[in-house]
């Protein structure tokens, strides 16, 4: 099952390699990666998806936390949590018919068109994984020319936080 | 504030953390800490014949020791060069510090002269690893890599300080860290105490229990508290490879090493147990044969310092996360307080049954290899005249391959820290720099490298290290005229097609390389001879001496586990399974 994993890291240099290079030494996957500072600016927090079963997630987060530069290591997928992902998709539109088509899409799947040109339409939209997923499925016939995702970014719902 | 250098505060750095010998090679990048070594008398620095024995030597410095070993080594091909020794220690948990020097910062990643990225290709095998930038930073990195080194489970870190960073001309204020602090690295080291009582219950309430440690009580000295525990409760001991002497091996409870190469009765009793107290081991395919068919009825408590060693290959019932002293004291205290006792007449049955193994098909109940005699000398029969020479207390460095499975068996270690080999990388080229380590920390102590002619090719040129430093080791090369492991898989597993396993007519006269390189040589072809020319070798006591002995090539380690069987599926002998 798809596993969720946050990180909160030593913002130093070469923290990232060690979490990256764990992954590829112990045979995990990383399916999606998000890494930046935190308000805190010594520290990174990462978030990190994988797909393994309850054993091999908690291999995967002990592992991580072994790591010197990891300070906090938490299984979002265990709890309640949110899941959010941005994603940037470019899109051939020249005909109004097809503009039409996009635009009630994008309004359905409470997207925002952010940049427009007389043959694309750029299309802006978050939510989970899930969701993305299921626009690219509604606008492929009508032409993609272009995805960009930013990887999903989780946090635990009530009272529960991730912090030094 | 007194002010140094960079190169000074490495040097001051290492005396302040206690260390009194570093084992390294010069060159370019580490020539300003070269230079401070030179100017002071405090670091010992000796020189070695190639990075990989630098850390070797520091690693069986630690390992005969307990303390934190040191290399120093340059960038570039000294650093790629030391990654062997870096991986070994990884692998084993030994607590190193490697420094290597590393070009100029504004040369990183202009692909200098002698450049590597020595944090980037030592990433995978090691516990931590610094990238020096400033001079004022040296100090407390130093102080924090020893503090990594040397806690939790221990591993080797590297310090890379680049040049400039050393520079001779520019000098900071030096002050050493009176305590390291780091909030993203806090080992635990006491065990919770709910999970440490219900592992006592399960023990006392086992009625065929064995215990099975490994390599971390050595590395945790806690091979006084593991013993207490198992003599109190009068159960079976079997150590792993890296546990060798961490349970007396003389004892009646000790019943051999587990595993590939175990005892009949080790690998049966595991399989055949109702509870395995594990302490400090790490349940490696090396000793667990097939995952699926691993000791079916057994519960399993396991004690480890580091969590992800706990339910990785094996699910743990008990789990403990705790470093093996505190957890046994600890058990040990709750066993004294508690009321229940083991199950004296269960514990008898189970004793009953294991002796009755050891006496059928038990390695030290009878021998159960051809004998020696005229021209044919048993690997066996070598290690029995070196452990009666040195009447079983000298410390034993191996390589890697058949000498060294036959030394785990024949020489019986009664204590820790004597036993030092290459266990889970299983490095050829480890035991001669290993034995130079051990040989400097207990320099009045009896110290034999095991080796066999392919392992000891691959370090040889330190025999001109151990005259410089005049480290009298005994070099016991069971020379059989092939890598002997590869053989036997040969023989076992590809109808006896020596691909690229023998090379005897190619062989050096060993007798004449020692001699060349100032040392004694000692060759001996007939079984009759063995015993004296034994006892000449260590007669020699300042001096090193190789002793090539021609062993039968033809032999092969027994017992052996059968691929794909449970612990306790093992080849007896040539002919026979368990």
């Amino acid at each position: 099952m798809k596993r969720i994993i946050s990180i909160l890291l030593e913002n130093e240099s070469g923290a990232l390699s060690r979490v990256v290079g764990l992954f590829a030494q112990r045979g995990y996957n990383i399916d999606t990666l998000t890494v930046a500072p935190t308000d805190d600016d010594t520290l990174s927090r990462l978030t990190l998806t994988t797909q393994g079963d309850d054993q091999m997630a908690e291999q995967i987060v002990k592992q991580l936390h072994k790591l010197i530069d990891t300070i906090k290591v938490v299984d979002l997928t265990v709890g309640s949590h949110i899941e959010r992902e941005l994603m940037l998709v470019k899109i051939k539109a020249s005909e109004p018919e097809v503009r039409a088509e996009l635009k009630s899409s994008v309004e359905i799947f409470r997207g925002h068109v952010v940049d427009v040109t007389a043959s694309t339409y750029t299309v802006q939209l978050t939510g989970d994984s899930d969701k993305l997923d299921a626009f690219i499925d509604a606008v492929r016939e009508i032409g993609i020319m272009e995805v960009v995702r930013s990887g999903v970014s989780g946090i635990s719902r009530g009272d529960k936080f991730l912090r030094v | 504030m007194e002010h140094l250098s960079g190169g000074e505060i490495v040097i001051r750095a290492l005396k302040d953390a206690g260390v009194k010998h570093v084992w390294g090679y010069p060159g370019g990048a580490a020539l300003h800490i070269y230079d401070a070594i030179y100017r002071q008398e405090d670091v010992e620095h000796l020189l070695v014949r190639h990075e990989q024995a630098a850390v070797h030597a520091a690693d069986g410095f630690s390992r005969s020791t307990g303390e934190v070993g040191t290399a120093l080594v340059t960038s570039g091909p000294g650093a790629t060069n030391a990654i062997t020794g870096i991986a070994t220690a990884y692998m084993d948990s030994i607590p190193l510090v490697v420094i290597s020097g590393q070009v100029p910062k504004i040369k990183i990643g202009q692909d200098a002269f002698q450049e590597t990225d020595m944090v980037g290709v030592s990433r995978p095998i090691v516990k931590h690893s610094f990238l020096v930038t400033r001079a004022e930073d040296i100090a407390e990195t130093i102080a924090k890599a020893y503090y990594i080194a040397s806690t939790g489970r221990p591993g080797p870190v590297v310090v890379d300080i680049p040049k400039d960073v050393t520079d001779p001309s520019y000098k900071v204020p030096y002050e050493w860290p009176s305590s390291i602090k780091m909030r993203s690295y806090q080992p635990t080291n006491k065990g919770h105490r709910g999970q440490i009582k219900r592992a006592v219950k399960t023990l006392l309430s086992a009625k065929k229990p064995i215990i099975y440690s490994g390599g971390g009580v050595i590395l945790d000295d806690a091979s006084e508290q593991l013993t207490e525990l198992a003599q109190r409760l009068n159960y079976p001991v079997t150590n792993t490879l890296m546990g060798l002497g961490a349970y007396p091996a003389t004892d009646r409870q000790f019943i051999g090493m587990l595993g590939m190469h175990g005892t009949f009765e080790a690998n049966t009793a595991m399989h055949e147990s109702d509870v395995i107290f594990a302490v400090g081991a790490r349940f490696d395919d090396r000793v667990t044969n097939d995952l699926d068919k691993f000791c079916p009825h057994a519960t399993i408590i396991h004690i480890d310092v580091d969590p992800t060693s706990i339910s990785k290959n094996i699910t743990a019932h008990i789990p403990v996360v705790g470093t093996c002293t505190s957890v046994l004291n600890e058990m040990l205290s709750i066993i004294d307080e508690s009321d229940s006792k083991p199950d004296a007449q269960a514990i008898n049955d189970w004793w009953t049954k294991i002796d009755q193994w050891r006496a059928d098909k038990g390695i030290y109940t009878a021998s159960r290899y051809e004998p020696s005699g005229g021209d044919t000398i048993k690997p066996q029969d070598v290690i029995k005249a070196l452990y009666k020479e040195t009447q079983g207390d000298a410390f034993i460095t191996s390589d890697v391959g058949q000498h060294q499975m036959f030394a785990a068996q024949y020489y019986l270690f009664d204590k820790p820290r004597r036993w030092i080999n290459s266990g889970g990388l299983g490095t050829m080229g480890f035991g001669l720099p290993a034995a130079m380590g051990v040989q400097l920390a207990h320099p009045e102590a009896q110290v034999a490298c095991v080796t066999g002619e392919g392992s000891i090719q691959m370090c040889i040129q330190e025999l001109s290290t151990c005259s410089q430093y005049n480290l009298p080791v005994k070099i016991i090369n069971l020379n059989n005229s092939a890598l002997g492991m590869v053989r036997q898989w040969q023989d076992m597993n590809y109808s006896s097609r020596y691909s690229q396993s023998l090379y005897e007519d190619s062989l050096p006269d060993f007798v004449a390389l020692a001699e060349a390189y100032g040392h004694v040589g000692i060759k001996v072809t007939r079984y009759e001879d063995l015993e004296e020319k034994m006892r000449e070798c260590f007669a020699h006591k300042d001096r090193v001496v190789f002793m090539d002995i021609c062993v039968d090539k033809s032999e092969h380690v027994y017992p052996m586990q059968i691929p794909g069987g449970s612990m306790g599926d093992l080849y007896l002998n040539k002919a026979e399974k368990s």
